[in-house]
């Protein structure tokens, strides 16, 4: 609910600024739209190519430009646990489970995106790892924190640590004024489902344009095979991972029989 | 060479995997257990959540109990009827033990029970060990006769009801103690990842007093048994077991037990014995130091589900 009012607004506000005399229309176009993890997968970059057309076509640009682009994985809930000593040992003891969040959040600009513009815009943009609605479910709501909460602070660290949360204030770069490049980085762990990719132009700190695209990372072949079989058909599938236990028990006794 | 694990979902080196499954084979057949209690915290250690570990383990072991059933099998060193009866109460021992797991790993408790029971299991059956063993050691030094003393061949255990016969082991003991113990290996297996052969040897030995002729082999069956379903059980209520990695930790895991019993035939038995008690006892304390001293990072992650 909270993000719905969040979009809604920034939408409004979006609508506000963009409502100039020139505007600049972004074109987009993505190396590859399908990332396929297979068994020997360990990660890959993706590159998002595009250029930053005059809209109409007779008015002149105004470069310097900065870009952001922000990408989204499929959503996760997932718990963030807090350990203290209890009894001489630790034990998780608190934890604050995170709503519907991204499993993958990549922030990727061609300066860092506080100098990019003013922080009540990126708020309302949801620019940046600090900007982004990562709701908690506390109590019955489900509500954002201040973006220096302790458990909001550890989710995005340990996402960070494992390759899945990012910023980077390099990743995108200017080839000339108006066609630039950026490097998508997919982990090896990353989670399969569909992604959004959300473009932002900005233009002497405002919204000028955006767009947005979308890739998918799907496992294949075998690998996709077991996930499914174990996820939907658990009992076959222990079964089956039992029997295999018996043949390669049974044919070690075989193989190596000393008698 | 890294190969992608589809339900730990990461990314492992195979020779790594290999490697770990070579070396508690080797174990496994220096000592004739399971290994269980050494796979599960080194898959624990290169990053596999203890949950899939615990639950693909089970797999493991039930590969390496089944070559070594085989072999007593041949040798006619098992007792199919002690066997049987440790099982029917194994069973209900396994699908609580899984149960129980399911309902720690919603209250994000799964990782502390784990790491106790580790620690209070393996440093008491450890500790146990290396008294008994190096008093053995010391016997056989001063000459005397290094036979297992029976102190009280007729203990309380012995005054229980419904008693049985059973005839491979030349033993007459009650119902009550067999299921006990069925129960108990069943329910560590399933919450630890353990075959709980280490654990079932030494109580068959002492509270039942059946004889080491029989002991390995009965044991072996009922690991066997109760991992393999356990790891039923754990595929179709929790689906976090990883047939790729169970794959390799397998085919490793055979072939080091072959070349471990190998060692295991030329060593000493109470010198084995105080090997294997100082390996318990040395995972035990690593166990408790980890909940002892404070982590690293207080907090931790763990996935609920898809949004």
């Amino acid at each position: 609910m909270t993000r719905r009012l969040a979009i809604t607004l920034a939408l409004v506000f979006v609508a506000a600024v963009t409502d100039r005399a020139v505007a600049e229309r972004l074109v987009v176009s993505l190396s590859n739209h399908r990332v396929t993890v297979t068994s020997n997968f360990v990660g890959e970059e993706l590159v998002l190519f595009g250029t930053i057309e005059p809209d109409p076509a007779t008015v002149p640009l105004h470069p310097p430009y900065d870009l952001v682009v922000t990408v989204t994985g499929p959503p996760q809930i997932l718990r963030t646990r807090r350990k203290q000593r209890m009894l001489g040992i630790w034990v998780n003891i608190d934890s604050r489970e995170f709503v519907n969040v991204p499993s993958y959040l990549a922030v990727l600009a061609n300066r860092p995106v506080t100098q990019i513009a003013n922080p009540e815009t990126l708020r309302s943009l949801q620019i940046g790892l600090n900007n982004f609605l990562l709701p908690q479910k506390i109590g019955p709501d489900v509500a954002d924190t201040v973006s220096d909460d302790p458990f909001r602070q550890a989710f995005v660290r340990l996402k960070s640590q494992q390759g899945l949360y990012r910023e980077s204030h390099a990743a995108v770069t200017f080839l000339t004024p108006t066609v630039f490049r950026a490097a998508i980085p997919m982990p090896a762990a990353v989670p399969t489902g569909s992604y959004a990719i959300e473009v932002e132009l900005f233009s002497d700190g405002k919204l000028a344009a955006r767009t947005n695209t979308a890739l998918e990372v799907i496992k294949s072949g075998f690998e996709q095979y077991v996930a499914d079989a174990a996820r939907d058909h658990g009992l076959l599938y222990g079964m089956a991972t039992t029997l295999m236990a018996l043949l390669i028990g049974w044919f070690a006794s075989v193989v190596f029989r000393r008698d | 060479m890294q190969i992608y694990l589809p339900i730990a979902d990461l990314p492992v080196n195979i020779f790594l995997v290999l490697g770990m499954g070579l070396a508690v084979g080797y174990i496994s057949g220096l000592f004739g257990i399971g290994g269980g209690f050494l796979m599960t915290p080194l898959l624990i250690f290169i990053g596999i959540s203890p949950a899939v570990a615990v639950a693909t383990v089970s797999s493991h072991i039930a590969a390496s109990s089944f070559t070594g059933a085989i072999n007593y099998w041949r040798k006619r060193a098992l007792d199919i009827a002690l066997a049987m009866m440790l099982l029917s109460a194994g069973i209900v021992g396994t699908a609580t033990g899984v149960w129980l797991f399911t309902l720690l790993r919603a209250l994000d408790q799964l990782d502390l029970v784990i790491g106790l029971s580790y620690v209070t299991l393996l440093m008491a059956v450890g500790g146990m060990m290396i008294y008994e063993s190096v008093r053995a050691v010391l016997r056989t030094r001063r000459g005397e006769p290094a036979t297992l003393r029976r102190p009280g061949s007729h203990t309380w255990i012995h005054g229980l009801p419904f008693k049985l016969r059973f005839k491979r082991s030349k033993i007459y003991v009650s119902a009550i103690p067999v299921w006990a113990i069925g129960f108990i290996i069943g329910f560590v297996g399933a919450i630890m990842g353990i075959g709980g052969g280490f654990l079932l040897v030494p109580m068959l030995i002492y509270f039942l007093r059946v004889p080491t002729a029989t002991v390995i082999g009965t044991s072996m069956v009922l690991t066997l048994i109760t991992m393999a379903s356990a790891t039923v059980m754990h595929a179709a209520t929790n689906h976090l077991v990883d047939a790729v990695l169970a794959l390799i930790l397998m085919i490793g895991g055979v072939i080091g037990a072959q070349f471990g019993a190998r060692t295991g035939q030329n060593m000493r038995g109470e010198r084995l014995r105080l090997l294997l008690g100082l390996l318990v006892f040395a995972v035990g304390l690593r166990f408790a130091y980890e909940l002892v001293v404070q982590p690293d990072d207080l907090y931790s992650l763990r996935y609920v589900r898809s949004g």
